[in-house]
Parts: C-alpha cells; structure tokens; sequence
C-alpha cells in the first residue's frame, strides 16, 4: 500500500522524488511486459525477428529488453524503499507509472517499430490502423502521465 | 539436428568415440570431490556449534553442483550432444544456473571458517591478488563472458565445438568458470572487499543480459554452419528466453542487497553530512 508520508518527512521535488521515478520505470516495465506477454507470445502478432530490422535497431532492442527486466524489478525494490521512508505518496506514484507506460508505448511504436523496424505490429494486414492505434494509445497515455505530473509538481512546491 | 557421428563426430570410430565419455567421468569426479569438500567442511563447522553452517547453503551446494553433472552424463548430456537446443540448455544449465547456485552456496566464506589460520590467510591472499581481483571485476568478468560467447557462437569455431568432445568438455568448464566469475562479481554473497557500488553492477548487468539476448537473436536469423534452421531457431529462443530468467533472478538478487543494505549506509551517510555540517558551522 502507498500510503500519505506523515509530515515530518521532508518531501523531495517530484523530478528527484523515488517514488516517481521508481513506478515510472514499473510503468515502462509493465508495458513491455504485456507487449511481450500479449502481442509475441499470446496472439503472435509481433514476430521475435524481422528481417527489415536495421542492424543498430536489434542492438538497441537488446539493450531495452535487457534494461526492462532490470526496471521491473528495481521499480519494485526501489518503491518499496519509498514507502519504508514515508515516501511514497498515490498521486505521485500514479503520475509516475503512467507516465512510464505512455513514453514505453510512445518509444515502441514510433522508435522500435517505424525507425527501427524491429518488427511491424501485426502482419499481412493493412498497418495504418494498427500504429494509429499504437502510436495513440501511447500518446495518450503520456499525456495523462504528464497532466499527473504536472498536477502534483505544482501541489508539491505549494507545499514547500 | 547437428550432424553428428557418435560423441566424435569425427566418424573414425576408435580413441575419438571414448575421449567424451573418459572426460565426462573425470568432470563426475572433480563434482563429487569439490562436493565432498563442501559437505566435509560444513559437517566442521557444524561439529564446532556456534552460528554453525545453514543446510540451506549446503542445499545450494548440491543443486549447483547436480546442475554441471546433469550436463556432463544422464538424459540431458545425451540430448545436448544430440542437436543445438540440447547444446543450448546445457550451456544455460553449466554457464548460468549452476553459477548462479554455487555463489549462493559461499564456498569462499565456508572455506575461510574451516581452514587454519595459516591457510586461511593464503586463501585470502590469493582470492586478494591481482587476478582473482582483475578478472572478478563485473567489467572484466561480463566481456570474457560474453566475449567468449559471441566468439564462439557467430564465427566458424561453433562447428568444432559441436563436434568435437575435447572442445565441448573444455568449453563446460570454462563456461562454468566464467559464469561463476560474472555472478560472484554482480550478486556475491562471500567477502570481497572491491567490489563495486549497485549501480555499476546493475549497467554491467544490463549490458550483459543485452550482449546475450542480441547474440540469441543473431543466432536465429544467423544458424552456426552445420545447424539446421529450425534447430538453430529453438536453441535460440531457449537462449533468449532462458538468458531472462536468469537475469531476473540476478536483479532481484542485486536488488534485495541493495534494499537490506540501505537503511545502514543512509544512517552512516546522515552521519557524515551532519559531522560535516557541524565541523561547518563551528568553523
């Protein structure tokens, strides 16, 4: 449980706040997670290699894969650390996580699959609605992080 | 599958045919002796009262230890002489999960409470020296992992390691070696007194589990010469695949260290900054 930190726990703007940060990587990692755990695995629409990859491109998605699990992980253990301090405040967290789902999805969508070509979202389909939908979905999911964001950064220096 | 010829490969029949077995029984020994040793000396130490030693760790001991034999004689050597997928889970089994297992087992904290002082103290000198030091940093030890990895799997030296028993049994030992170097230097739980801070280990981390996954994917698209392309494509995905498992369990590991260990070394940096802030205003 996220919980109000008692007062006299100084609170730390939201940029240097580790709860923020901490459910913003569980953001990022929760997403690649039901990306992999849906789109490869369950409906087989991603495929695990696409010969029309660029070679930087299966490096770069290495290290993102790579870093995800490290993030699910870490997020964990750091929120964890938060909340034993008194540190971890909901709306913070919240602004963290899906602020963090929004830039993973943004990232995969724009980066992975249009620049990268890593792997197409669906194939031998017609792909517009497909990244529209991706691409969009990601969008939005930033925007309301960042709207979060913003909310609680103004309530925060209020308070200071 | 790969195309095999008996454990030689080479298709003489003879002295190449009894070569794998002759190594593989050798490797059975030297696990039973470092597994004695351990049993052994946790039996002293237990003998002795005291914290004693935690059967837990000598669990551990035995499970990693089970894990190389299992690559070296049994069903699964069968099959990872068989074809590439075999292959594959015999280098995760030997080159992660028994390293993985046998840190976690503390030989180097158990060997330094049950020798004498002396040879105690030879040990640590040993285990101090610029070497073990040298290759026991998370840097070196991920690049001779992952170095020899890539060098092996995407250049023409993975046809003769396949085939040939001298080189694959060398190869276990070197992956086991190698693994138990790269997982002491990111999740050790026995005394060393370099290591480096949590971040380090957790980009050393990452990049490794990157140079892994990238080679996985590399071997899919890419089969070893003498592999077939399905063969090559299953033994790649057990290598993507197997390769997260055991980073996760290394995360958490690095992660739950770091959780325990950071209630003392805020209270030790509070400590600092308020003597420093004193020191400050007295001046």
């Amino acid at each position: 449980m996220v919980t109000d930190a008692p007062y006299d726990v100084a609170r730390p703007a939201v940029g240097r706040d580790p709860t923020y940060w901490s459910t913003f990587l569980l953001g990022a990692a929760v997403m690649a997670a039901l990306d992999e755990i849906v789109f490869h695995q369950m409906l087989g629409w991603h495929h695990f290699y696409d010969a029309a990859s660029l070679r930087i491109g299966l490096l770069s998605d290495g290290l993102l894969h790579a870093a995800e699990l490290v993030a699910l992980v870490a997020g964990g253990f750091l929120l964890a650390d938060a909340r034993r301090r008194g540190l971890a405040v909901r709306a913070v967290a919240a602004a963290g996580f899906v602020t963090g789902l929004g830039a993973f999805q943004l990232w995969d969508g724009v980066v992975d699959h249009k620049v990268l070509r890593l792997h197409q979202v669906r194939y031998g389909v017609d792909l517009l609605p497909y990244d529209a939908a991706w691409i969009g979905a990601g969008l939005l999911a930033l925007a309301v992080g960042l709207v979060l964001t913003v909310r609680v950064a103004r309530r925060r220096r209020s308070e200071a | 599958m790969v195309d095999h010829g008996g454990h030689g490969g080479h298709g003489d029949g003879g002295a190449g045919d009894l070569l794998g077995p002759l190594l593989a029984g050798t490797g059975l020994v030297l696990l039973l002796a470092a597994g004695a040793a351990y049993v052994g000396a946790a039996c002293v130490v237990r003998r002795r009262g005291g914290r004693g030693w935690p059967a837990y760790r000598v669990g551990l001991a035995a499970l990693g230890l089970g894990c190389v034999a299992a690559a070296l004689v049994g069903p699964l050597a069968a099959w990872s002489h068989a074809g590439f997928t075999g292959h594959m889970a015999a280098h995760l089994l030997v080159g992660m999960v028994a390293p993985l297992l046998l840190v976690a087992a503390a030989p180097v904290t158990l060997a330094l409470r049950v020798l004498p002082v002396g040879a105690a103290r030879r040990l640590t000198r040993v285990l101090g020296g610029r070497v073990v030091r040298g290759l026991g940093h998370p840097v070196a030890a991920a690049v001779l992992n992952v170095g020899s990895l890539w060098v092996l799997y995407a250049t023409p030296l993975a046809g003769v390691m396949l085939h040939d028993p001298v080189v694959h049994h060398l190869l276990l030992a070197h992956f086991l070696v190698a693994g138990y170097l790269l997982t002491a230097a990111l999740v050790g739980v026995d005394p060393a007194p370099h290591r480096p801070g949590t971040g380090v280990r957790l980009v050393v981390l990452v990049l490794a589990a990157a140079g892994h996954a990238v080679l996985a994917k590399h071997l899919w698209a890419h089969p070893p010469a003498g592999v077939e392309v399905a063969e090559a494509r299953s033994g790649a995905l057990l290598m993507y695949y197997g390769g997260d498992v055991v980073e996760l369990a290394l995360a958490a590991l690095l992660l739950a260290q770091w959780y325990a260990a950071a209630p003392a070394r805020r209270a030790s940096a509070g400590r600092a900054v308020a003597t420093r802030g004193l020191s400050g205003r007295r001046a």
